[in-house]
């Protein structure tokens, strides 16, 4: 036998482990679960990770406001959220323990950096007796470990300094989980070396902090602690490890190659979206290029200027900044260009919660400009399904002429999963023809071009400035259909408030029916829309499992919905509509289908664990 | 870039009936605009016309180039994304003072600082036309409008300060009285690489009629206008009799024969840009001697261009997009 398998043998084998990492914001808690996330990756897990941190930068440090978390749920089989409570916790000082205690499972395992359980800290965390001796922890698994301390003792040997050192025991921690759950290390240094390129004593400390919490979990005699959870039995292919704003970015940028069109960023900087101009603007090779505005407006403005010129034309924000931008997209709605508006929703209103996750925004996508001004909007389901989404977003603003909202969330934006990579040639195709002929003739008999004749689409020509012979005017102002003139009419009014409406309904026409997964005959029909997918699909599973019926639909298309899903509504007595915010889809079914959805509703700023959706949607059908 | 065709001035106007009040300045306006384009040597095609909201934001309409009536304000920001996206088109920007000093301020100082290639022509009429006769940000103070039955309390922009203020590689102003003092302005601002402001002071006969009688009425100009020519020194009256200076505390008004020719300040429109506010500062008021053309014109980095260049700097040093190896440019692992 090998010294691997003898080892093997002290780790018992589970299905999976949520771990939530928390310390202070100085702490490099983020990339601490990042670089762990990353390993398990490549290890094979299936993954899911869910970020938070505070608003502030840097809050005062030792302060329950100043806790940064990451949790991320690792699996050998197929799984959809970063999971329910952790069954262990990392907890960097005493603020962190305070401050998650209550999210982590009964009897979880909490490990614990206990340089930092000092009495200054203990009372900046509002600790009155160290929670470590009170009792505090009676019935969890405790791993006590002076993680600053032996940091900064294996610094000393390379040269580091104290003060150097102390920011280098978020890799003990690593070293240590890495270590009891039976993580590779080569990632992890391969990564240290990369990243810290130049910087030599950076990285030999915190290879060394990485090897003394590994060598902490050998002496320290944790075995019994010890798990690990095989690789996951995925669908063959190459993965790689991504988050929602990635995959957004990335999935603009094919579909800018699969048009032929390049892209351009109108951008002002906002939590949780700015993710996405970060990303962009590292891709000019590709042709994109980003325009930092000056503010939201002008943001969409410039976008919408491109989108003119023959860009596909991008503005990135979140909700405030949607509220900001109403009156541009109004206008695009009347110019009828192409436009994508991207909103990653974050709690409200006003400022309310930046850096957590709602999805309250669907009624201001749909209404929240004057007048009749519909717009297609989409949502994606998972971090990955952002890619797929923006190139169905790009498709129906070419093929459709008109500006489209997709609406994802914090939680999409900054979670992470593996995706499996899809071959470019798989990619869907796009296309678009730019105007290049006249197609109306004036009253003095010329051969003139009229802006506003329409395809079989119902889309009107996109000609761009320096195409011959096609010199036109377009304005907000209301206009005759075909010949774009101005036209203030009463019935030409009438006439182009229904004409819009009528082609951004005709897109329905291009979206694939739903599918029903789940029960189809099951009297209860689960229906979500955005990052609730994963809970639900999660919730749905374990429902089923337990010999419950249900069956599950999921929305991509919000406006307008897929051309089946009246049909799908009227198969279900019970329609339950999980949603981040107080029944918005809800009652656009109600609206559209007088239907009765009820809504499980979650406004915490809070995904939905599957554990409780599974307690409400009984609670909803009892 | 295809040859540019001989037209003339009804190639540029397009079908559409004009449609400001009878005795509007914007109508001298146009047809200087219409005039100039023949000779600039650029397609119609080539040639966009944005403007927002306002009497003076009908232009587009009026003009046969490629054209956007927008939303009140936003006009430059629009311009700004057009001009980068699409580097080889003439990019124009028209509106009036509440559109582009009010509603519009930010887009509008944005784009000079950015140094966007747009020519934006600013028809100051000091006061709101098309919503009926409100002041405006560049009334004087105490006007009595609709909206100020006691009077207005705000103080006005200049515009012109505030372009350079806000780092305008070219600035200029004209008036509807002139119409080859506007070509000549709107040419070199035409042919300036980057974002020109021109400032044209536009008489409102309906709501505001004549705010600018005492400068540009034909028998007032000599004595009233001060004509800036790069070169050459700043001397205005009927006989050239009155000359500026320029001291300590800024620009001053002279009779020549007390200070000397030689004292007289010699235009220079590329120099530091703190005589070219003093400048700007020298009337305070539309009934005193006012300095006309071209305040200040440098020469500094087009915005399309450099953002442009990096694109080209990205593509050469790593080659195109290759949209494969983006998809696979983080950590990948392979399940068989
Ligand atoms: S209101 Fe004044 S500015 Fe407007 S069109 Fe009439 S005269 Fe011209």
């Amino acid at each position: 036998m090998t010294d691997t398998a003898d080892r093997t043998d002290e780790i018992r084998e589970v299905e999976r482990i949520i771990i939530r990492f928390a310390g202070d914001s100085g702490d490099g808690m983020q990339l601490t679960g990042d670089r762990f996330t990353s390993a398990s990756a490549l290890f094979g897990n299936d993954l899911a990770t869910l970020p938070e941190f505070p608003a502030e930068i840097r809050a005062p440090a030792g302060t329950l406001a100043g806790v940064s978390a990451f949790q991320v749920h690792i699996s050998d089989h197929d799984i959809t959220t970063p999971g329910d409570a952790p069954n262990v916790l990392v907890a960097m000082n005493p603020a962190a323990l305070k401050a998650e205690l209550d999210t982590i499972e009964p009897g979880a395992t909490v490990i614990i950096n206990t340089d930092a359980f000092e009495d200054r800290n203990l009372a900046k965390a509002g600790y009155d007796a160290n929670p470590l001796e009170d009792g505090t922890l009676d019935g969890y698994t405790k791993i006590e470990a002076p993680m600053t301390s032996l940091t900064k003792e294996v610094c000393k040997d390379i040269g580091v300094k104290p003060r150097d050192a102390e920011r280098s025991k978020n890799f003990f921690a690593l070293g240590l989980v890495s270590w009891l759950y039976s993580r590779p290390e080569e990632p992890t240094m391969i990564w240290i070396r990369e990243k810290f390129k130049g910087r030599d004593l950076v990285i030999a400390a915190n290879e060394a902090a990485y090897r003394a919490g590994n060598a902490f979990g050998e002496t320290a005699e944790l075995s019994a602690s010890r798990l690990a959870v095989r690789p996951a039995k995925l669908p063959g292919g190459t993965y790689t490890n991504i988050n929602g704003n990635t995959a957004l970015s990335w999935g603009l940028i094919a579909a800018s190659q699969q048009v032929g069109l390049p892209l351009f960023l109108g951008s002002y900087p906002i939590t949780p979206a700015s993710d996405i101009l970060h990303e962009l603007s590292k891709h000019k090779k590709f042709g994109v290029r980003t325009f930092q505005a000056e503010d939201e407006i002008a943001a969409v403005g410039s976008a919408l200027g491109a989108s003119y010129g023959g860009h596909i034309g991008i503005t990135t924000t979140s909700g405030p900044g949607i509220a900001l931008k109403g009156e541009t997209l109004g206008l695009a709605v009347s110019l009828e260009l192409p436009l994508i508006v991207i909103d990653i929703q974050r709690g409200g209103p006003s400022t309310g919660l930046p850096t957590k996750t709602e999805a309250a925004d669907l009624m201001m996508a749909m209404y929240g400009r004057h007048g009749e001004a519909p717009m297609p909007i989409v949502a994606p389901s998972s971090p990955s399904d952002c890619f797929d989404v923006a190139i169905e977003a790009v498709r129906i603003a070419v093929q459709y002429r008109t500006p489209v909202m997709i609406l994802s969330d914090g939680y999409l934006a900054n979670g992470t999963e593996p995706w499996r990579l899809p071959s470019v040639d798989d990619l869907p195709g796009l296309s678009v023809e730019f105007a290049s002929q006249t197609n109306g003739v004036d009253d003095e008999g010329r051969e003139v071009f009229w802006p506003y004749v329409r395809n079989d689409d119902m889309a009107r020509p996109w000609a761009i400035p320096g195409t011959d012979g096609l010199m036109h005017r377009i304005g907000g102002i209301e206009k005759q259909d075909g010949t774009g003139n101005i036209n203030y009419a009463p019935d030409n009014h009438e006439f182009m408030v229904r004409l819009r409406d009528e082609r951004i309904r005709k897109i329905a026409e291009t979206i694939p029916p739903l599918e029903i997964k789940g029960d189809a005959d099951a009297d209860t029909l689960i229906l979500g829309w955005g990052s609730t997918w994963g809970a639900i699909t999660s919730a749905v599973g374990r429902m089923r499992a337990a010999g419950d019926k249900v069956a599950q639909v999921h929305l991509t298309h919000l406006h307008p919905f897929a051309p089946n899903l009246g049909e799908i509504l009227g198969q279900f007595e019970n329609v339950i509509v999980p949603e981040m915010n107080l029944g918005q889809l809800t009652n656009l079914l109600r609206a559209e289908f007088l239907v009765d959805a009820q809504v499980i509703s979650k406004v915490s700023g809070q995904p939905f664990t599957a554990g409780e959706l599974v307690a409400r949607i009984q609670e909803a059908t009892r | 870039m295809t040859a540019v065709p001989l037209t003339t001035k009804k190639d540029w106007t397009s079908d559409q009936e004009v449609r400001w009040c009878p005795g509007c300045g914007d109508y001298s306006i146009l047809t200087a605009v219409q005039l100039l384009m023949p000779e600039i040597e650029r397609r119609r095609e080539d040639t966009v016309f944005i403007s927002g909201i306002g009497c003076a934001a009908r232009f587009p309409y009026y003009m046969n180039t490629y054209g956007m009536h927008s939303i009140h304000g936003r006009s430059p920001a629009i311009a700004t994304g057009l001009a980068m996206a699409r580097p080889d088109l003439d990019v124009w920007v028209v509106g009036g003072d509440g559109d582009m000093l009010s509603i519009g301020g930010n887009h509008l100082i944005h784009a000079l600082r950015r140094n966007v290639n747009l020519t934006i022509l600013l028809f100051n009429n000091q006061i709101y036309g098309l919503t009926k006769g409100q002041y405006s940000p560049t009334s004087e103070v105490g006007k009595v409008t609709k909206s100020t039955p006691m009077g207005s309390l705000d103080y006005p922009f200049n515009p012109i300060s505030l372009a350079l203020g806000a780092e305008a590689t070219f600035v200029a102003r004209t008036h509807d009285m002139d119409r080859g003092h506007m070509q000549e302005v709107f040419r070199r601002a035409h042919a300036h690489k980057g974002a020109a402001l021109v400032e044209v002071y536009q008489n409102c006969n309906v709501f505001n009629d004549g705010a600018f009688g005492a400068l540009t009425k034909r028998d007032s100009r000599d004595a009233m206008l001060i004509d800036l020519k790069h070169g050459e020194p700043v001397r205005f009256g009927v006989e050239q009799e009155r000359g500026v200076i320029i001291t300590d505390n800024g620009a001053e008004i002279v009779n020549v024969a007390d200070v000397g020719e030689d004292k007289i300040h010699v235009h220079d429109e590329n120099a530091d840009r703190g005589v070219a506010f003093a400048l700007s500062r020298l009337a305070k008021d539309r009934v005193s001697p006012t300095p006309m053309g071209v305040f200040s014109a440098i020469d500094r980095q087009e915005y399309g261009d450099a953002a442009s260049a990096q694109l080209a700097a990205a593509q050469e040093a790593n080659g195109p997009g290759d949209l494969n190896a983006l998809l696979h440019s983080l950590p990948t692992w392979d399940v068989s």
